[in-house]
């Protein structure tokens, strides 16, 4: 099923925007239906938590009220039609949305019960913690082994340059890239494919060794054989990590994640397990996008 | 009639030849209604009449105007007494100047003789004459092109691909008067620097460590040896500059680095212009600045310190020129490091890098090019800087490491060689054109390299 073709993206894309863009009426009719989450977005043994999350851009709202749960070593995808704020919500998780002057962020988002908004927090650590995979991959322009080196580095997790050596080569490994790079470790990483480039930066990600892993669409810059590497290792990683990620292919959605958040809006819609998600939505909306009857 | 008014005149030909040529164009291609049987839009038809109108008889406009002097003085020659013709070139010279200003109404230099009131009545109606045939030609040239356009103008004819070639043409032309002009420029230089070779052996000039360009201008003189010693001028160069950029470099890219990196977008708003402000400033005005306010400042802290200063150093030039160039490194780093695309922040603050961290190990390499880059123009930049240098660090060409003491630079000796009554072509003042060819070819070099290293590592995080 690897076969998500990029054509079909951009129809649905375009399909989107024709929808947003002519029927903005029918949109606003369509946020009244939304009402409260569908479903249980709280899990059992849950790794962060957010609850009441609202985001401001200047006064523009977001995102609104949106609670959920994301469950230790599992996938938990974040579905929705084009500015419905899934991205903005993926980056409240690691406070990356600090970065924006005019974004303001209410309510509470816990690490393992510590607040992430909380004053006293520092984001060093967090980000530490939370890592980020970004759409297009961004290698830094040098060489393959300090792209990977550059986190443990400035955290000091490595004291000797044996300790460094191994940390390089078991993110690699993790990343699936470390027989194709080993005997290059020392060439440019911006020199790699695309989708080698995009595992760099799953390898760069991994090796501050952190909790929880977000990822921003992170095969929509890559070609159908890159995806499928990417997604089986997505798959993989689960088995260390806690995973949440932002896709725009419902197909992605469906072979890699174990829970489904569906957002409309800045709402958060509905969100279940993703087989019961795609096989039997409850709520209008998250039915019509699914069977592809908007964007 | 006046060369103005005759453009003037063909600027208005051109005018109407534009509506005859669209007017014919409608007319061949059978009525509005059959515009497309034509190859390109009317206008373009428009356009071709005209410039066939205008740009043969501005060609002739130009070469007229350019031969027409010479020709009108050799007719006047001819034509003059016997005893004027017969002198020698420099004093007909002379006489053709006097019978020149005759004509125009000026003052003349000695007494008006017949000879030459005779001269200037030629003179004045050749010129008329030559006023009203070159009117009439260009008029009957421009007039010419105008109906041979109309001749042409047909459905088939590719007016559009002919009048961009024209527009083509003219683009080359005036991109290639800024080559030209550099050219010459550096021939000029070059030629008389060559010169000054021919007097001042090419070893001593280079190699010389005494610079004191006295020569004689009567033989019996005394006191003016004569030395083209261009190493203390080159030391002092470098010795200001060196302090210059010590003060920029570090100055210049915190300011950058805090402007991109740090500052919310409405101080950035309020400090880049403000920083600005300093490259707005005439460079004289530095120049007081440093020889009034800076040089006393600064020998006033090292006499306190008991050190021996004198009143103009490289010292207080150095630092008000570092001031001056301040800008230059931090607006050309802010725009490199602005240009380092915001996915590689993302990057490292994704790992948990800090603000710091983030900024000189991710940044600063990706914008290190350009920053060198920007640092390499801003040398060349203080070396070729004159006005502070001559009001605050002197003229005395010492030899010298010691920031203290007063030194000179080449463009100081530049300009004090060609102040001042000297003959063109003694060695001292053709020793500045050898001094402005060895300042060219070194900021040259500085260019080519800054531009090499900015090309070769762009492309490297995109």
């Amino acid at each position: 099923m690897s076969s998500t073709t990029v054509d079909e993206e951009v129809l649905m894309a375009e399909e989107i925007e024709s929808k947003e863009g002519v029927g903005g009426a029918d949109l606003g009719a369509r946020a009244d239906e939304i009402g409260a989450t569908v479903g249980d977005y709280t899990v059992d043994k849950p790794r962060m938590t957010a609850r009441g999350v609202n985001v401001y851009y200047e006064d523009k709202r977001a995102i609104m009220d949106v609670n959920l749960d994301i469950a230790e070593n599992q996938v938990i995808s974040l579905i929705g039609p084009s500015g419905c704020g899934k991205s903005t919500f993926l980056r409240c998780l690691n406070r990356m949305n600090d970065t924006i002057d005019v974004c303001r962020v209410t309510g509470e988002i816990k690490l393992d019960d510590q607040d992430i908004y909380d004053k006293k927090m520092d984001v060093v650590p967090l980000r530490a913690q939370v890592g980020m995979v970004f759409q297009k991959p961004n290698p830094f322009p040098k060489s393959i082994y300090e792209n990977i080196a550059y986190g443990p580095r400035i955290h000091g997790l490595a004291r000797t340059k044996d300790e460094m050596d191994e940390i390089v080569e078991v993110s690699l490994r993790r990343a699936g890239l470390w027989e194709e790079v080993k005997d290059r470790l020392d060439e440019a990483g911006t020199g790699l494919s695309g989708g080698q480039q995009q595992r760099l930066c799953i390898a760069r990600t991994i090796s501050v060794s952190p909790e929880v892993i977000l990822m921003d669409e992170p095969c929509s810059a890559l070609d159908p054989i890159a995806t499928a590497v990417v997604e089986e290792l997505i798959d993989e990683l689960r088995q260390h990590f806690t995973i949440a990620i932002v896709t725009h292919s419902m197909q992605q959605a469906a072979r890699v994640s174990q829970r489904t958040a569906y957002f409309h809006l800045g709402r958060l819609v509905e969100v279940g397990p993703t087989d019961e998600i795609f096989t039997n939505p409850v709520h209008k909306l998250t039915e019509d996008y699914i069977t592809g009857r908007f964007g | 009639m006046q060369p103005t008014t005759l453009v003037i005149l063909l600027l208005i030909l051109m005018a109407i030849a534009y509506q005859f040529g669209m007017r014919r164009s409608v007319a061949v291609a059978g009525g509005p209604k059959n515009l497309r049987s034509l190859h390109s839009r009317p206008n373009y038809y428009g356009y071709y009449t005209a410039i066939w109108a205008g740009l043969p008889a501005l060609i002739v406009v130009g070469l007229w105007a350019a031969m027409q002097g010479n020709f009108i003085i050799d007719l006047v020659i001819a034509d003059l007494p016997p005893d004027v013709r017969s002198l020698p070139p420099e004093r007909l010279g002379l006489w053709l100047n006097d019978l020149k200003n005759l004509a125009e109404g000026n003052i003349v230099s000695g007494e008006v003789s017949p000879a030459l009131r005779a001269g200037a009545d030629h003179y004045l109606s050749l010129q008329q004459t030559a006023a009203a045939a070159m009117a009439v030609v260009v008029l009957v040239i421009a007039v010419a092109g105008v109906s041979f356009a109309m001749k042409l103008i047909s459905p088939k004819l590719r007016a559009r691909n002919r009048v961009e070639g024209v527009v083509k043409v003219l683009l080359i032309f005036c991109s290639s008067i800024a080559i030209v002009t550099t050219l010459g420029i550096v021939l000029s230089v070059l030629f008389e620097a060559i010169r000054f070779f021919n007097m001042v052996p090419f070893m001593e000039f280079f190699f010389g460590t005494e610079w004191s360009p006295q020569t004689a201008i009567r033989s019996d003189q005394v006191g003016s040896s004569g030395a083209f010693g261009m190493i203390p001028l080159f030391a002092g160069t470098m010795l200001i500059s060196l302090i210059a950029m010590t003060v920029a470099v570090p100055i210049g890219l915190m300011s950058a680095i805090y402007l991109s990196e740090y500052a919310s977008s409405r101080m950035r708003a309020y400090a880049k212009p403000a920083l600005e402000v300093l490259a707005g400033i005439p460079t004289v005005v530095y120049g007081f600045f440093a020889a009034l306010t800076v040089a006393p400042f600064v020998r006033n802290v090292g006499e306190s310190m008991g050190l021996e200063v004198s009143s103009e150093s490289a010292l207080a030039a150095g630092l008000v020129m570092g001031i001056m160039i301040i800008p230059f490194v931090s607006s050309l780093s802010d725009d490199v490091i602005n240009a380092v695309p915001q996915s590689m922040r993302d990057a490292s603050y994704g790992v948990g890098a800090t603000r710091s961290e983030t900024i000189t190990r991710v940044i600063f390499p990706a914008a290190l090019p350009g920053i060198v880059g920007g640092i390499l123009l801003a040398v060349s930049r203080a070396i070729g800087e004159t006005m502070i240098v001559v009001m605050a660090a002197g003229l005395s060409a010492n030899l010298t490491a010691n920031p203290l003491e007063s030194v000179t630079t080449v463009t100081v000796q530049i300009v004090t060689l060609l102040v001042g009554d000297q003959e063109f072509d003694s060695a001292k003042t053709l020793a500045a054109f050898a001094l402005g060819l060895m300042l060219f070819v070194v900021t040259l070099i500085l260019n080519v390299i800054a531009l090499h290293v900015v090309r070769k590592y762009r492309e490297q995080y995109e």
